[in-house]
């Protein structure tokens, strides 16, 4: 029998308990330098998961129905399609993704027909992952609703409208066309080895075609296990009020939403952890 | 000014209407030439346009704009900013001789370093238009480019990288749990640098206390960057926070830069105020840029450029602003821009070299997207081949995975597997730290410690017994 070596092949890392604290592949353990192979098949396994994800198309009758019921609405939601006839194109064409294809373009042309102005219009678009759409957009909808309603202010909704192959510009064409103040654009995220479910949430004041990044202003990372839907609809509610009261939005309409929880914590509390505690 | 481009292969003539549409055919294929329609139409009019490029003067870049001086404050920066006696010795060069004068003998490092201001971002994408992949590595490798802020990066024989504790909700133990994962794997000399989940002032500021205080209490010698919109981190200067480093995303065209919300005053101001807290010991290197070819065609602001030209172009933006870092972050805007591992591959090591040859202290976030058709044997390909062209950093992230960004980077096990078959180091202060802090049982063959380094045993101590939610 041959000796153990003295030191063992796969070294595990001692801190690895720390796992419980984040979802960060943290503590891997290691090979020499390299990776055990039980984490690198994990990976391997995560990545292809990813990429199936994207190629998963939003099924937009069942979602239609879930956010009619969730938000007790009159009406359906308006379905419109982008440029993009399908997936492969949208990847390829990022600026068929930010506009109508004609015949919606038409159809919600009719639908906003009235020149009603609205305070918001909120377009919930697949992006790159229709799953955090699925998951996520009644909830965080159910939330912001109900933070509108109690608002001592009143706030006019345009037609709730949901798109499929749609990037996040496509919301500014869709904003005008409905007459709409602001425009709030919820969209799949890049779906990530751990979150292919994130939903992304981009607020343009006076949307039209054209506006550039700067205009926008965004929150990322809305699922469960990471920014949860009460916490952004409360800071999606104060960017926009912010927006309404300044009349603008993007870069020159700073996030101020945490400003009061650090005020209200002691100078160094906010920053404790382990690794700084003694 | 603007001229038109003839020749004639076999019984076939081409025409190229301008510079820009001569730069941009002779480009290797990607799909965000494509997508702008700039692209060469057949491989035989790529080359040709190569061919023609290549009898170029390199004074035509001097003389023809590609977007009007008047016009662009990038190409008044570019042209203004020339050092013409800095130019005077490859002067009379084509573009085609220049790639010659490059890879020759004559060109030494010190004779590199004497002309780069001589250089402009055009020339430099030019040229690269002609070189192989193993020319842009071996020019490359002999331009270096050495900064210094806590210790110094882009010396010969060392590969820094930048530990990025990224957390979806900023969450203060669970961004403290990868800093540690990455220091115990001798990861985070070039900078400990945070995305932050939401871009707001006061959330910045807690994540530069944050770190400030971990690398204060274990005296790390590198520095902490929040990855914020420069107006940001100038709030975050004027409420006094620890900011070491300032950072921005930058392109190559004026209009870019304003699409991000910024311009080149905005950029000077932000170095004199982080100079002005003097918190570098060993060097007045401030800025950390990010770029990456595509930005300027997504801000639909490159001017009928290729986007490796108008990429170029963002380097004399950095150069401008003495940065300790820049860094391309190449695979991570998505298969619209660069679609394969082979199209990434290519940008990184054409981005690397034309920074390089600028002046600029380039890294590279070697990266894919879920929805790029790259894996992480492109990434392992593209890392060696930097390490092998003398990159000054990578990034180090906990197992590849950015859970807060949702992309795939180079891990804390990358840099150490590229660290040990190309024999590179850490930089020389924090390679000592490294070794007190018995991270490493013996730095010179990068074995680590088998066992908890004792200062990070005591702090284990601390933690908490549940685990906390939310940020």
């Amino acid at each position: 029998m041959a000796d153990k070596p003295s030191s063992p092949i796969v070294v595990e890392n001692p801190w690895e308990r720390l796992n419980a604290f984040t979802d960060a592949r943290i503590g891997l353990g290691r090979a020499g330098v390299s990776l055990p192979t039980n984490k690198l098949l994990a990976f391997q396994l995560a990545h292809a998961q990813a990429q199936d994800a994207v190629h998963c198309p939003l099924e937009v009758e069942t979602l239609a129905k879930a956010l009619t019921e969730a938000l007790d609405l009159s009406k359906a939601p308006l379905r419109l399609h982008s440029y993009a006839q399908d997936r492969a194109m949208y990847l390829q064409r990022p600026d068929y993704g930010r506009r109508l294809n004609d015949e919606t373009r038409e159809y919600l042309q009719q639908a906003a027909e009235s020149q009603q102005r609205y305070d918001l219009a909120v377009v919930v678009v697949d992006g790159l992952s229709a799953l955090a759409v699925q998951q996520n957009s009644a909830p965080f909808l159910s939330a912001l609703y109900q933070m509108l309603n109690s608002d001592a202010a009143d706030w006019t909704l345009a037609p709730l409208t949901l798109v499929e192959q749609g990037r996040v510009a496509i919301g500014d064409e869709i904003g005008a066309l409905l007459n709409a103040d602001a425009v709030l654009v919820m969209i799949g995220e890049r779906p990530g080895l751990s979150s292919p479910d994130s939903l992304g949430l981009y607020m343009t004041w006076a949307p039209e075609p054209g506006l550039k990044d700067d205009r926008r202003n965004c929150i990322s990372n809305v699922r469960p296990a990471g920014l949860q839907v009460e916490e952004a609809a409360r800071r999606f509610f104060l960017l926009l009020k912010e927006a309404r009261q300044l009349k603008l939005s993007g870069v020159q309409l700073k996030d101020r939403s945490e400003d009061d929880v650090l005020e209200g914590d002691s100078a160094s509390g906010s920053t404790r952890n382990f690794l700084v505690a003694d | 000014m603007a001229q038109t481009y003839y020749t004639t292969v076999g019984s076939r003539s081409y025409r190229f209407a301008s510079l820009a549409e001569l730069m941009a055919k002779a480009t290797p294929p990607r799909s965000g030439d494509r997508l702008a329609g700039v692209m060469a139409e057949s491989a035989e009019e790529r080359v040709v346009a190569q061919m023609v490029l290549a009898e170029l003067p390199l004074t035509t870049f001097l003389n023809e704009a590609l977007i009007p001086y008047e016009e662009d404050e990038i190409t008044r920066l570019i042209m203004d900013d020339h050092d013409a006696a800095a130019f005077a010795p490859i002067s009379h060069l084509t573009v085609g001789d220049f790639r010659n004068w490059l890879l020759s003998d004559h060109a030494t490092s010190e004779v590199l370093a004497e002309v780069k201001a001589g250089i402009t971002p055009e020339m430099a994408a030019a040229v690269s238009k002609l070189m192989r992949n193993q020319d842009l590595i071996l020019v490359a490798k002999k331009c270096q480019v050495t900064t210094a802020f806590r210790n110094t990066i882009g010396l010969p024989g060392r590969l820094s990288t930048r530990l990025q504790p990224n957390h979806p909700t900023d969450d203060v133990t669970g961004i403290a749990a990868s800093i540690l994962d990455g220091l115990l794997y001798g990861s985070g000399d070039a900078v400990i640098g945070i995305n932050p989940a939401t871009d707001n002032v006061a959330q910045s500021v807690k994540l530069m206390r944050l770190m400030d205080d971990v690398i204060q209490k274990y005296q790390i010698p590198t520095q902490s960057c929040v990855l914020t919109h420069v107006t940001n981190t100038l709030e975050a200067i004027e409420q006094g926070a620890p900011v070491d480093l300032v950072f921005q995303s930058i392109g190559g065209t004026e209009a870019t830069n304003r699409s991000f919300g910024f311009d080149l005053s905005t950029l000077a101001e932000a170095e004199a105020a982080a100079q002005s807290l003097n918190r570098g010991t060993v060097g007045r290197n401030v800025m950390y840029f990010e770029t990456g070819q595509g930005s300027s065609l997504s801000a639909d602001a490159h001017h009928g450029l290729d986007q490796q030209t108008c990429e170029a172009r963002a380097y004399a933006v950095a150069r401008k602003f003495n940065p300790l870092l820049v860094n391309t972050v190449v695979g991570f805007i998505g298969p619209e821009y660069l679609f394969d591992g082979k199209e990434i591959t290519r940008a990184g090591l054409e981005d690397h070299f034309c920074g390089k040859l600028l002046g600029v202290p380039m890294g590279c976030d070697v990266c894919y997207t879920n929805h790029a058709e790259a894996d992480q044997n492109d990434m392992d390909n593209l890392l060696t081949l930097l390490g092998v062209a003398g990159c000054n950093f990578i990034m180090g992230i906990p197992g590849s995975d950015d859970i807060m960004l949702n992309y795939q980077t180079t891990s804390f096990h990358d840099a150490l597997y590229a660290r040990r078959v190309l024999g590179l180091k850490a930089a020389p202060e924090f390679e000592r730290w490294l070794e007190e802090m018995q991270i490493f049982q013996d730095i010179s063959t990068h074995r680590l410690n088998d066992q908890l380094p004792a200062a990070f045993a005591n702090s284990l101590r601390h933690l908490p017994k549940e685990p906390s939610h939310g940020g």
